[in-house]
C-alpha cells in the first residue's frame, strides 16, 4: 500500500492534480483511529500528520488555529493548560478498535464530526469550526471561514467540511472556537429507570432550569444497576444551586443523588465513547429525536440488542450483530438515522457506513463533492454511496 | 446607487405577461402582483438606499406552490429573488428587473412545537418573535435574537445566519436550527437535517443557513427551543477610555465567563441614546459597557460581583448593577434603541457590520475615527464586545449630493480594516449586494470560485437570487472545468458541469 507523507500545501497539490490525471484514488488520513471504518478500499493513503503544530492560539478571543495532523491529545492539553477546552468533547476513536489511545488527530476528529456528550448543549465539530485552509480534489488551495468567533461572510464551508470525511479538500489548517472549561462539574443520578422513564426524566431535566450540560443512560450493566446521569458545570454558586434544586424537579422520577467524580467520570466514558460496549461486534450510532429513543432501543430489546443512550436519548449507541436492514428502517421510521461504526468486514463491505439518504439529497450531496473533488480522486469505495464508484 | 446589478434580459423582460399568467395559473388571486404601485412595496429592502422594483410579486401559500413557480422559472430561464420580511440590512432580497420576487409571508404557520425534544416546526414567514411567543408560556424560548426580531422571519434568519445581542453564549441562527424543507430552483422538495443532532452525510443544512437566498427555498425549519433562564442581571460601566473597556471585556472571558451579553458603545452613541431616551447612560465617559448574565439567581449574583470586580480593576468610573428587570431593561434601552437615536442626530445613517479580533479594537476605532475626518463624517459605534461584532453607524445626508456615496466608501474602508487586522467583513448581516464587491478583500479567486461551485451544485443555471454575494458571476461549466494533465481528462463518463 502507498503511503504518502506530504507535509506543505504545494505537496498536496502535486500529489492531487496527479491523482486527477492518472485516476488514482486517495484516502486522507490523520492518525487512523477511524480507518476500521467503511468498506475496505484500495486507494493510496495520504498520511496528514506532516501538517503538525499549532499556529496561533489565542485565549482571550477563544479561537485556535492548528494543523490537523496534531494529536487530539495535544491540543486538548495546550487548551486546558490556559483553563480552556473543546466544547464539543471530540474523543480517540481508536480504542472503539482496540487501539491504544492518542492516535487521534485533530483533522480527522472534525473531518469525522466527532463530539461527545457535551454535543447535546455545546453543539457538534460543525459548532466548532470556525475557518479553514485545505486543499481541494482539484488540486487547488482555498480558504474559508475566518478566524473570528462570528462570521456570515460568504458560504459557511465550514459546517461542510466538518464532518466530511475527507471526500471533500485535504484540510491543511483549521480555527476551531475554544470556550472556558468549567471551574466546578458534578454528576447527579437516578438508579434503576428503564429507557422510557430515563428519557422522559432527561426531557424534564433538560427543559427546566437546571442548565443540564449533558445527559445519559445506560441501562443495567456489568453487574451495575441501570443509572441515568445529569452533568450539572459552570461557577460553584451557581452549580451548587442547581444541584440542589434538580432532586425536586426529577422528584417523580426518582431519588436524584450525587455521584462522586471518581465514580462518575468512568460512567461517562463508558456511554459518551461506548466503552460499555467494548464486546458488542457490530456498533450503531444512532441519532434521532430524543423521545423516539425508548421505542427504538424496546424493538432491539428481545433481539438481544445492547444499547446506550447519550445526548439525552439524542444518541443511541446499539450494539446488535442482527439484520442491519432492520436497524436502518427502524431508525428511519424514528426519524433519525443509523452509522454503521463497526462491525465485520463482510458487513461493512456491503452496508454503507453512513444511512442511506433520500435519492434527490444524495444526488445532491453527489454534486457537491463533485464540487470539490470533480475526479472523483477521493472516491475510494469506503462509503459504498457513490454513483460512479470504480 | 453605485453597485452594478446583472443586466435585465431583455428577452425575458419582453415575456413580462406570459410570466405573469403563468404565475397566475399556479398562484390565484392576490397572490400574484403586477400593478406598479403595489410592487413599490417591494422595490427595497433594508438598505434602503437600493431600490428597483420587481417584474412581479409571487406570494405563494404552499410547499407545491413553491415548487411550481421554480419549476416554472428554472424551466423558462427566469430568475428568482427569495424575500422575507425584507429586512435585510445587505440587499439580501434586492429585487431585480427581469425576476419574480418570491415573498414567503403567507407561510406563516406554527406547524408543531414538541417540548420534550425541545423543538418547534415552523414556516419559513413566521417571525423570529414569533416563535418566542408560541413557547414561552411553558417557559421556553428561541435564542438567536436579532434586533430586528418583530419583524424579520424565520426564513430570512436562516438565509442570513441572523444572531443578535445573545449569541456569544447561545450562537447564531445555524447553532439554533436542525433542519429545513428545501425546495430547489428545479422545483425539487428536500428535506436536510430533521429533529435530531448531525446529519446522516454532508452536513447540506450547514451550508444553506447562511446562504442568503441562493441555493434553494426554504419553506419550513425545525428549530431548537430552550428554556428561559431564571433570572438576568445586568453591569452597565463607564470607562474612561476605550482601552480600558476593552481590556475588561478580554479579562471577563479570560476569567471564564461568556456573560449572555456584553455590549459596547463609544462616545457619540452613548450621547446619542441618552439624548433619546434618558435612562441615565453616563455622558462623562468614552465608553460604556453593559453585561448581561443569565441563569440561576446564584449564578448571576456571583457573576456580576466577578464582573464588577474586574471592571473595578480595569479603572471604571462608573458601574450600576442591576437589582430587578426594570433596572436591567433600562440599561438596555439606550442600546435598543441607538439607531433610532441615531437617527436623530444625522438625516441619514448606513450600519455597517464587520467582525474583528477584539484585541484589536482601540486601533481600530483609532483608525475609524481618522477615516472619518478624511471622508467628512460623523460615526457612532455600537459594538456586540464579547465576540468583536462592530457596527458602525456612520452618519450622513442622503439629500446632499455625494454623500451617500461617501458613506458607502467610508463604510467600504472600515470594512476593509477589518479584514486587514484580522476580521472579516460581515458578522451577521450578510455579504447581499452590499458587501459583494469587497469579497475579493477577503478571498481569493480561487476561494470565491470554490464556493460558486458549491453554488453550481445547487443551481447550475444562476437563476436563483444572482448578483448577490459573488463579485464576478462565471458560468458554471466555465468553474466546473479542470486543467488536463497529460493530455487527457480523466474519467470522462464522470458528470461535470
Ligand atoms: C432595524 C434592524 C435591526 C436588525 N438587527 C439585526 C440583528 O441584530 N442581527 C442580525 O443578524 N440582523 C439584523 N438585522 C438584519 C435582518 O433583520 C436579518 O438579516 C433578517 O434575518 C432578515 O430577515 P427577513 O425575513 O427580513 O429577510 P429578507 O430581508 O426578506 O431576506 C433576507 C435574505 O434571505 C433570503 N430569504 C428570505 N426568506 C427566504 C426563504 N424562505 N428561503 C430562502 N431564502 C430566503 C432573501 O433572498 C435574502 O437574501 C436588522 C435589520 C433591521 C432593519
Amino acid at each position: 500500500m502507498t503511503v504518502h507523507h506530504p507535509t506543505t500545501p504545494e505537496d498536496l497539490e502535486r500529489l492531487f492534480a496527479d491523482a486527477v490525471g492518472h485516476g488514482g484514488k486517495l484516502e486522507l488520513r490523520g492518525g487512523g483511529s477511524k480507518t476500521a471504518i467503511g468498506a475496505a478500499r484500495d486507494a493510496e493513503i495520504v498520511d496528514l500528520r506532516g501538517f503538525a503544530g499549532v499556529a496561533d492560539y489565542d485565549p482571550p478571543e477563544l479561537v485556535l488555529t492548528v494543523r490537523p495532523g496534531t494529536p487530539l491529545a495535544d491540543v486538548e492539553r495546550l487548551v486546558a493548560e490556559q483553563g480552556q477546552m473543546l466544547a464539543f468533547e471530540p474523543f480517540d476513536h481508536g480504542p472503539l478498535f482496540g487501539q491504544a489511545p492518542g492516535t487521534a488527530t485533530i483533522g480527522g476528529v472534525v473531518a469525522a464530526g466527532t463530539a461527545g456528550s457535551g454535543r447535546l448543549t455545546a453543539g457538534g465539530a460543525r459548532d466548532h469550526l470556525l475557518g479553514f485552509t485545505a486543499v481541494s480534489g482539484r488540486g487547488e488551495r482555498f480558504v474559508a471561514g475566518g478566524k473570528v468567533v462570528k462570521n456570515v461572510t460568504g458560504y459557511d464551508l465550514p459546517k461542510l467540511i466538518a464532518g466530511s470525511w475527507g471526500r471533500l479538500a485535504a484540510i491543511t489548517e483549521l480555527t476551531l472556537k475554544v470556550l472556558p472549561r468549567p471551574r466546578v462539574v458534578r454528576t447527579m443520578a437516578i438508579e434503576g429507570l428503564g429507557a422510557e422513564a430515563a428519557q422522559a426524566a432527561m426531557a424534564d431535566a433538560m427543559g427546566g432550569p437546571a442548565e443540564i450540560a449533558a445527559a445519559a443512560h445506560r441501562p443495567a450493566l456489568d453487574g451495575r444497576a441501570a443509572v441515568t446521569l445529569f452533568r450539572v458545570q459552570g461557577f460553584a454558586p451557581s452549580v451548587e444551586a442547581r444541584c440542589a434544586a434538580l432532586p425536586h424537579l426529577l422528584e417523580r422520577h426518582g431519588r436524584t443523588v450525587e455521584l462522586p467524580a471518581d465514580e462518575a467520570a468512568p460512567l461517562w466514558t463508558s456511554i459518551g465513547r461506548a466503552g460499555a460496549l467494548a464486546d458488542a461486534e457490530t456498533l450503531w450510532r444512532v441519532a434521532l429525536p430524543p423521545s423516539a429513543a425508548p421505542g427504538f432501543v424496546a424493538a432491539f430489546d428481545p433481539l438481544g440488542g445492547r444499547w446506550l443512550l447519550d445526548w439525552a436519548g439524542g444518541l443511541v449507541w446499539l450494539g446488535f450483530d442482527g439484520d442491519p436492514a432492520l436497524v436502518r428502517s427502524t431508525a428511519e421510521a424514528a426519524g433519525g438515522h443509523a452509522m454503521l461504526l463497526r462491525g465485520p468486514a463482510e458487513l461493512r463491505d456491503r452496508v454503507p457506513m453512513q444511512h442511506p439518504r433520500a435519492a434527490g439529497v444524495m444526488a445532491l450531496e453527489e454534486r457537491v463533492r463533485r464540487a470539490f473533488d470533480p475526479a472523483g480522486i477521493f472516491e475510494t469505495g469506503r462509503f459504498l454511496d457513490h454513483a460512479h464508484a470504480h | 446607487m453605485t453597485l452594478k446589478m446583472p443586466t435585465p434580459d431583455e428577452a425575458v423582460l419582453a415575456r413580462r405577461a406570459e410570466i405573469v399568467a403563468a404565475l397566475r395559473a399556479i398562484v390565484s388571486g392576490e397572490g400574484v402582483i403586477d400593478d406598479a404601485d403595489e410592487l413599490r412595496p417591494y422595490e427595497s429592502d433594508g438598505l434602503t438606499a437600493y431600490r428597483q422594483p420587481p417584474m412581479a410579486v409571487v406570494l405563494p401559500e404552499t410547499v407545491d406552490q413553491v415548487a411550481a413557480v421554480l419549476r416554472w422559472c428554472h424551466a423558462n430561464g427566469v430568475r428568482v429573488v427569495p424575500r422575507g420580511a425584507g429586512t435585510s440590512l445587505s440587499g439580501g432580497a434586492l429585487p431585480l428587473a427581469d425576476a419574480v420576487l418570491l415573498g414567503m409571508a403567507r407561510f406563516n404557520r406554527i406547524l408543531a412545537i414538541d417540548y420534550a425534544d425541545r423543538i418547534a416546526v415552523v414556516q419559513p414567514g413566521v417571525t423570529n418573535l414569533a416563535i418566542t411567543r408560541a413557547v414561552e408560556e411553558e417557559g421556553f424560548y428561541y435564542a438567536p435574537d436579532p434586533s430586528s426580531q418583530i419583524a424579520c422571519t424565520i426564513g430570512g434568519n436562516v438565509a442570513e445566519n441572523s444572531g443578535g445581542v445573545h449569541c456569544l453564549k447561545y450562537g447564531l441562527t445555524t447553532n439554533n436550527v436542525l433542519g429545513v424543507e428545501l425546495v430547489t430552483i428545479e422545483g425539487e422538495v428536500l428535506r436536510l437535517g430533521g429533529r435530531h443532532l448531525d446529519p446522516a452525510g454532508l452536513d447540506l443544512l450547514g451550508v444553506v443557513v447562511g446562504s442568503e437566498g441562493l441555493l434553494g427555498v426554504v419553506t419550513e425549519v425545525t428549530v431548537r427551543i430552550l428554556p428561559r433562564p431564571e433570572t438576568a442581571r445586568a453591569a452597565l460601566i463607564g470607562f474612561p477610555t476605550v482601552e480600558s473597556a476593552g481590556q475588561c471585556v478580554a479579562d471577563v472571558i479570560a476569567a471564564g465567563i461568556i456573560p449572555a451579553g456584553m455590549e459596547m458603545m463609544d462616545r457619540p452613541a452613548i450621547h446619542a441614546a441618552e439624548a433619546f431616551v434618558q435612562v441615565g447612560y453616563p455622558l462623562d465617559v468614552e465608553a460604556l459597557l453593559i453585561v448581561e448574565m443569565d441563569g440561576p439567581a446564584a449564578e448571576c449574583d456571583h457573576l456580576v460581583d466577578e464582573v464588577a470586580r474586574i471592571a473595578d480593576a480595569n479603572g471604571a468610573v462608573s458601574l450600576r448593577v442591576s437589582n430587578d428587570d426594570a433596572e436591567r431593561l433600562a440599561f438596555w434601552a439606550g442600546r435598543k434603541a441607538a439607531f433610532p437615536a441615531v437617527g436623530r442626530i444625522a438625516p441619514d445613517y448606513y450600519c455597517m457590520d464587520g467582525t474583528i479580533p477584539r484585541r484589536r479594537l482601540p486601533e481600530v476605532l483609532r483608525r475609524m475615527s481618522e477615516l472619518a475626518a478624511h471622508h467628512g463624517l460623523g460615526v457612532a459605534n455600537v459594538f456586540h464586545a464579547g465576540d468583536g461584532n462592530l457596527h458602525p453607524l456612520i452618519l450622513y445626508d442622503a439629500h446632499k449630493p455625494g454623500d451617500l456615496e461617501r458613506a458607502e466608501e467610508f463604510g467600504n474602508d472600515i470594512l476593509r480594516l477589518c479584514v486587514e487586522v484580522g476580521g472579516v467583513l460581515t458578522g451577521e448581516h450578510g455579504v447581499g449586494v452590499e458587501k459583494r464587491d469587497l469579497m475579493p478583500a477577503m478571498f481569493s479567486d480561487i476561494d470565491l470560485k470554490q464556493q460558486q461551485r458549491v453554488k453550481c451544485a445547487f443551481d447550475p443555471a444562476s437563476l436563483l437570487n444572482p448578483g448577490k454575494v459573488f463579485p464576478t458571476l462565471h458560468r458554471c461549466a466555465e468553474l466546473g472545468r479542470m486543467h488536463v494533465h497529460g493530455g487527457a481528462l480523466p474519467f470522462p463518463d464522470l458528470p461535470r458541469f
